[in-house]
């Protein structure tokens, strides 16, 4: 069990009130509050170690780079990979873009496939369309069953000798549907095609290992695992990441260079072009560190409790439509609805004003709404230090939304 | 709560002058595309004066009073005068709205000035 009193009391955004009530922060699908572990290792190393990385012959460039690996290594563990499978970027939206780019010019054609699904973030959508804009490849959609799941059969049937690429997220950001990775590994591997994961809302909240799931890279960012903005990582074999060809290029991704040609560092350095994201690097393995001391099983049990509590509450009210399964265990910590008639940003105005944060919008998957047939959705996520009574008041303060606008 | 304003509240429970005009001599659609958002404006006007008015729409409550709200504020107001309306009028008139909805108070009256300057 998580001592979220003793949780809490290391997150000190959560002392402040907001429109004079305790903050009760419902949107840690979006970012996530950061301990006093993870801001103090940031400053930490802005007072005492700040150097750049992989250059200096001095003392501080020394230590600043052993922290930077550190926060490699830590993270590497963290999901079950080895440290050169760890590429630092700025975010999820940059790693994709990185796998979508260099995988593009690895081995996307003319006339080959890559397969999506119908609940990506736009993160995972936009970099595939604009690879096969370049490329003159075809985009394939994968939909979703009315149960709020990825249809298996449609990606069964869309997987074909063509399919190079199958990219797919973990956990949608708005239905919370759990997908499959295995399975989808396993029929994309059948044909030779590269599995691309966007894990952004599953490395957070699940215990995940990437041996596990089977996938060949896989992103995720920083600031919804409790660190700072700015971190990113793509994982990937090894052996794939040797053959990938850079995205971003300039200092420290190289090996040799001349005025007309350059060669290219080892991975992961041929992917971290300039200067890296060091503090916040340092941040990340903290947070990891945070993280791994509650437990990440210790964790999902967490969001578990709050989303099935969420769920209950939520389907009991008529007023309410639930998007996504109805069964807690077949989702992550997010649970997106709307009120009959209600604006979600009416919602999500309302209950501001008694200091509850909520998400209100298209939550960047429009696709999926549309396929919804609403222009917008509110949701509520979780995380390591939300209570059981947050979502009480909650959901009383819903009820009275209803009888204001409803 | 209060950023819901009793105008604004009175307003999205009993709309004014929604619905459509036959034969409009100005017909607008103004839309937030990010929100879904959507007002429909007809003016019909007689003389350089907005004789009748209806709106039509979906969307949030503030945008959807806002939008009723203003066709009460413009019937029998010659276009001209229309034509300088500053969002501070429309904003005062809802009794204020608070800085993250502002774009959806202002949404009618963005419609209203596209169906003005192709008037």
């Amino acid at each position: 069990m998580i001592d979220v009193k003793a949780v809490r009391a290391d997150f000190p955004i959560l002392e402040r009130k907001v429109n004079g009530r305790p903050l009760v922060y419902l949107d840690s699908g979006a970012t996530s509050q950061k301990p006093r572990q993870v801001i103090e290792a940031v400053a930490r190393f802005y007072r005492e170690h700040n150097a750049n990385v992989h250059r200096g012959l001095y003392q501080l460039a020394a230590e600043a780079t052993d922290l930077y690996e550190e926060a490699r290594a830590k993270v590497a563990r963290f999901i079950g990979a080895a440290p050169e499978e760890i590429v630092f970027t700025h975010g999820t939206t940059e790693a994709l873009n990185l796998a979508a780019y260099s995988l593009g010019e690895l081995l996307v054609g003319e006339g080959d496939e890559v397969v999506v699904t119908a609940m990506e973030h736009h993160a995972n959508l936009i970099p595939w369309q604009q690879l096969a804009r370049r490329k003159g490849a075809r985009l394939v959609p994968v939909g979703v069953t009315p149960e709020g799941e990825l249809d298996l059969g449609e990606l069964a049937e869309a997987i074909s000798d063509r399919t190079k690429v199958v990219a797919a997220v973990h956990v949608s950001n708005v239905l919370g549907t759990i997908n499959p990775v295995p399975e989808i590994a396993e029929l994309a591997h059948k044909v030779g095609a590269v599995v691309v994961v966007d894990a952004a809302q599953s490395v957070p909240h699940l215990p995940v290992s990437v041996r596990e799931l089977g996938a060949d890279l896989l992103a995720f960012s920083g600031h919804k695992m409790l660190g700072p903005t700015g971190i990113g990582v793509l994982w990937g074999r090894k052996e794939l990441l040797e053959k990938l060809p850079p995205f971003l290029t300039g200092g420290e991704m190289i090996r040799e260079v001349w005025l007309d040609r350059a060669t290219w560092n080892d991975v992961p350095y041929k992917f971290e072009a300039g200067t890296p994201p060091v503090a916040q690097a340092v941040g990340l393995g903290a947070a990891v560190d945070y993280l791994s001391s509650l437990g990440m099983e210790e964790v999902r049990r967490h969001d578990l409790e709050l989303t099935a509590r969420t769920l209950e509450g939520l389907l009991e009210r008529d007023y309410v439509t639930v998007y996504g399964p109805t069964e807690p265990e077949a989702r992550g910590g997010v649970v997106a609805f709307n009120l009959r008639g209600i604006h979600p940003h009416d919602v999500a105005t309302l209950l501001d004003q008694e200091g509850i944060a909520i998400r209100a919008g298209h939550h960047c998957a429009q696709p999926l709404h549309r396929l919804l047939g609403i222009p917008a959705s509110c949701r509520v996520s979780f995380y390591v230090y939300n209570t059981p009574e947050e979502v009480d008041t909650f959901l009383s303060a819903l009820d009275r939304v209803w009888e204001a606008l409803g | 709560m209060s950023p819901y304003e009793e105008v604004i509240l009175e307003h999205w429970r009993n709309p004014r002058n929604k619905g459509r005009l036959d034969a409009p001599d100005v017909d607008v659609v103004e839309a937030n595309p990010l929100c879904g958002d959507v007002v429909r404006l007809q003016l019909r006007v007689r003389d350089g004066v907005v004789e009748d008015v209806r709106f039509d729409g979906r969307g949030c409550a503030i945008s959807q009073a806002a939008a009723s709200l203003l066709t009460d504020m413009i019937k029998g107001k010659p276009l001209a005068e229309l034509k300088g309306m500053k969002d501070e009028h429309l904003l005062d008139a809802l009794g204020g709205v608070i800085r993250t909805r502002l774009n959806c108070a202002l949404l009618p009256l963005r419609a209203l000035r596209k169906g003005l300057s192709s008037a």
